[in-house]
Order: C-alpha cells, then structure tokens, then sequence
C-alpha cells in the first residue's frame, strides 16, 4: 500500500532563449517544446509506503530538490507519473513566505493557512507552536526585530505543528543552536512516532541514518540506488571519497556513464564521457 | 495535494496585504481617502471653472467614477505583478496558484469599501441620499469583480513569461481612463459608439454606478448583459490561459 508513487518519471529542464520575442513565447506556450535542454531526472520509479521514512541523497545538481518539486506537484513531470495519496506539507524552505514588517504572530497565522491549518486548527496549536518557538514576548514583535535564529526557529514550529501524513523536508531538519537542535529532533521523532510519512532531502549522511530507514541515491538524475539507509550511505560515502572503486553489488550500473544530453545543446561540465561521473568537491 | 482550508488562506492573504500597505504610515487609511478627494478637487476645479460642463452633480459624479477607476487599476496592476512578487509561495507550497492573482485582486476591496464611504458623505452633502437603486451596487461590483478576476489571472501568467506585460497593461490603463465616462458623461458619447461603448466592462460599471448614484435609476438590462457577456468571456478566457501558463511556472520563476 504506497502512498507516493512515483513511475517511470523524467524531468526535461529546457535551454531558454533569453533573447526570446513575443511569438516564441506564444508558439511555446501553445506547443510542446521540443528540442534542447537535459534531463534533471531521467526514468525514476519508486514506491514510499504509508508511515516510512525516506531519504534523497546525492551530490550538488543530482536532482533531489526537483524530485521533491514533482512529488509536491510543483512542477510537472516531462514523462512518468506521480501519485501522492494524502495531504503533504512541503517543508521546502523556512519562512519563505514571511514579512519582516508583520509580526510572528502575523507571519505565524499567515504561514500556518499557507501549510494547510485552518483557523480553528491554528487557534488550538498557537500556545504550543510558541512553546516551542521559545520566542515569548517577541511574538508580537515585527520579524525584522529578530535575529536569523529566531525566525527559523518560529518557522521550523509552525511547519512541525500542520501535521499533514506527509512531510516533504529539504534540508530543513535542524536549525539553530544545539539546544535547539536536539529539539528539533525531538520533534520530527515524535512525528514520525505518531505515523507520519516523511521523504527528506539532506546532505548529511549522519542526519538521514538517524531519521530515515530507507535512502534513495540520485546521480546526475539517475536513481542509482534505494535500499536500506545504512547501506545506501556506505555505498555513497565510498563513491564520495573515491569514485574509482566498483561498489558494492545491488547498485544499479546506469549510473555509468550519465547520457543525459538531448537535444543539439551541450552545456560543458555537465557530462563526463569515463567510465564513472567524478565526483564533484566540496561535498 | 494541498487539502487546507482555501477560505481562511485567502483572508489571511488579504489581510496580510492590507497590513503591510498601512504599516510604517503615520496616516495609515486616510491615505485611501486623501488620494481620490485630491484627484476629485483637482478635476472639478478644471471642469467647472476652467472649462465648463453641463453635467449636474459633477462632483459625484466625478467621484464615483474616480473611485471605481482606481479600483479597476490598483487591483489589475497588483495582480499582474502578483505572481513574480509571491514566487517564493508559488516555487514552495502546492496550493492552487489561482489564489495568488485573487487575493491580489480581493486585497484592494478594503480600500474601495473605505472610499465608498467618502462617496456616501459627498453624496448627502450634494443633497442627493442614499436611494433603493445602491442595492443594484453590489451586483455590478460582482460582475466586475468577475472581469478582473479572468483578466488578472491572464496578465499574471503572461507576466511570468513575458515582461512587457507590465508596460502593456500600464498603458491601457492610460488609454482606458478616456474610454470611460470621468470627465466627460455617456450623453456626450457620439450616438453611433454608445453601443460599442458599453462592452467596456469598466465603462460599463461606471455607466451603472453614475445611473444609481445620480439618477436615482436601475442600470438598463442592455448594460447589464454586456456586462455579463464580458465578464463569463474574461473568465473563461483568464482561466484556461492560467491553467495553460501555470505548468511552467516553476522553470520560469
């Protein structure tokens, strides 16, 4: 019993003219475009069921943030389909919808319908969600009076707080101090105790063993794999460190190498013709 | 799939606009006020001393017409624009995107309400009052409500994708504002384009309201046709160009 289905789906994201003129604008909107462009997800399957924890891992432009985009139905898949069988809050990016001339409690109300809470929802979780804010009396304080700190951690208190079936998170899982942190923790634990079904992106392999059972591995927008977390990690923390070595069996050999060009365009960097993609740095 | 409660989000998007428009002003709504009763002083200064009109009650006259004009651009150029301002929303949340050109619209109401009671106090003090026909007022409103709802819905999506829009639309405002009847009354209108005249949905509207407030009478079943007519066109016309547009939305912003 799945409750994201997700078949066969590829993400096309295309070349823009930016010289573009007014009847290339119209002849796009009214035809499929055709050629240009590649492929920020190419062929992906997978099935989450009901109360599992998921991970997406992979390095920097592997296609993680617009997997999430598609399952969130923010965008449209090119090819495949994607089923989502319940109510999701998509945690994409704190407080993305905030003012800083209103203040927490407006930005509170505000992002809480946004997420899906209606009002008597919001009235009934508003004492816990500042509880958890720690913000007090700056509650109804402008946002432009708090620090960096503070307006994520309101943020991260609404977003824990809607309680939809299926949290979609995006780097999203620990915010400010450690104190704070472990809170935080605390809560996506709890909410998971309590049957929610999370899909997480994160480049923290520590972060995604302790919440996820389950990890998928993107590269170049290719699934490479999806297994158990523990054992997805080692095989991706392996190919971090040193690209050349085989991995382990089980995962899948499309990953070499990544053909994800169409079209007449070729953008330089994007594509390596050896045997395995390098791996990129800083991750 | 987003399963909240469409009401509850677009009040508090509303609101959320209205707050952050008086926020920071010492003068905070008297803003609303200040603005037509300047423009209205100004034309009637012009109209009546400068060059002369026939028009009885041209005060009224003038603002009504001031107001419903404003309304009609404020609320059009806020929701063209509405998409690429809210595209942190649009980018991250799956609510219908509908929502985002409406509230823009619907966030300009407050401030006509605030007007129409300017309208009231001009219309007593003109020695005019307050008829039965006001009750027909919210039904014209309704229609154009509708209009600018298709409207706004199809210059947000094209915005996204093409810039110029924002020029376009700024532009027929211009042409639109001696396309309706303000400084001049439908009499003077040449006989052979009062029918073409009154498809204008914003002519129309005016044409409504200056029937009600000044004459006492029902806007004409002609006039309220054309209205419709242009209204459930614009709607029909908006949404699909939306619904089109939408799916790129996220390449584009």
């Amino acid at each position: 019993m799945s409750i994201i289905s997700v078949k066969g789906v590829s993400k096309v994201f295309r070349q823009r003219n930016s010289k573009a003129l007014l009847k290339d604008h119209v002849r796009e909107l009214v035809t499929k475009p055709s050629q240009g462009g590649f492929y920020a997800l190419r062929d992906v399957s997978f099935e989450i069921s009901k109360q599992e924890s998921v991970a997406v891992i992979g390095a920097n432009g592997a296609g993680k943030s617009t997997l999430l985009a598609l399952v969130c139905g923010l965008a449209e898949p090119d090819e495949g389909s994607i089923h989502v069988g319940g109510s999701l809050a998509p945690l994409l990016e704190l407080g993305s919808g905030f003012h800083p001339d209103l203040t927490g409690r407006e930005n509170l109300s505000i992002n809480a319908a946004l997420l899906g809470m209606n009002e008597a929802q919001v009235n009934e979780r508003f004492e816990s969600i500042l509880e958890f804010s720690e913000l007090g009396r700056f509650i109804d304080e402008p946002l432009r009076a708090y620090s960096a700190g503070m307006v994520l951690r309101l943020a991260f208190a609404v977003a824990t707080h809607c309680d939809p079936g299926i949290l979609i998170i995006d780097e999203v899982l620990g915010v400010g101090d450690s104190n704070f942190q472990n809170k935080c923790h605390q809560r996506i634990e709890q909410l998971r105790a309590d049957g929610n079904t999370f899909l997480v992106v994160s480049h923290s392999t520590d972060t995604v063993q302790k919440f996820c059972d389950r990890a998928i591995w993107l590269h170049h927008g290719v699934m490479v794999a999806d297994g158990p977390v523990a054992t997805v990690v080692d095989g991706y923390n392996q190919f971090m460190t040193d690209p050349a070595q085989p991995l382990p069996e089980g995962f899948t050999s499309r990953m070499v190498p990544p053909v994800q060009q169409l079209g007449h365009s070729t953008p330089t960097g994007a594509q390596s013709k050896g045997s395995k993609p390098k791996s990129r740095s800083g991750h | 799939m987003w399963t909240g409660d469409y009401a509850y989000l677009l009040r508090q998007l509303i609101l959320k606009d209205f707050k952050i428009r008086y926020r920071n002003m010492s003068l905070g709504i008297f803003w609303s006020l200040l603005n037509p009763l300047v423009m209205m002083t100004i034309y009637a200064y012009v109209f009546t001393r400068i060059f002369t009109n026939p028009i009885p009650h041209f005060p009224v006259h003038l603002l009504s017409a001031i107001i419903t004009f404003n309304f009609f651009s404020g609320a059009w150029q806020s929701s063209t624009t509405s998409i690429i301002d809210n595209s942190g929303l649009i980018k991250r949340n799956p609510v219908r995107r509908e929502v985002v050109p409406i509230s823009a619209i619907l966030s300009n109401v407050p401030h006509l309400l605030i007007q129409m009671c300017l309208l009231v106090g001009l219309v007593y003090f003109a020695g005019l009052g307050v008829n039965r026909q006001w009750l027909w007022l919210p039904i014209v409103w309704g229609l154009e409500l509708i209009c600018l709802i298709g409207l706004g819905l199809a210059s947000s999506a094209l915005y996204v994708f093409v810039r110029d829009v924002r020029y376009v639309v700024e532009s027929s405002l211009l042409v639109l504002f001696w396309i309706v009847p303000i400084i001049y009354s439908f009499e003077m209108v040449p006989e052979s384009m009062r029918n073409l005249y009154q498809y204008n949905p914003l002519a129309a509207l005016i044409l409504a309201t200056h029937d009600i407030v000044l004459k006492a009478k029902a806007p004409s079943a002609a006039l309220l046709i054309k209205l419709t007519l242009v209204a459930i066109l614009s709607m029909l016309l908006g949404t699909e160009i939306f619904r089109r547009a939408q799916r790129r939305f996220y390449e584009y912003l």
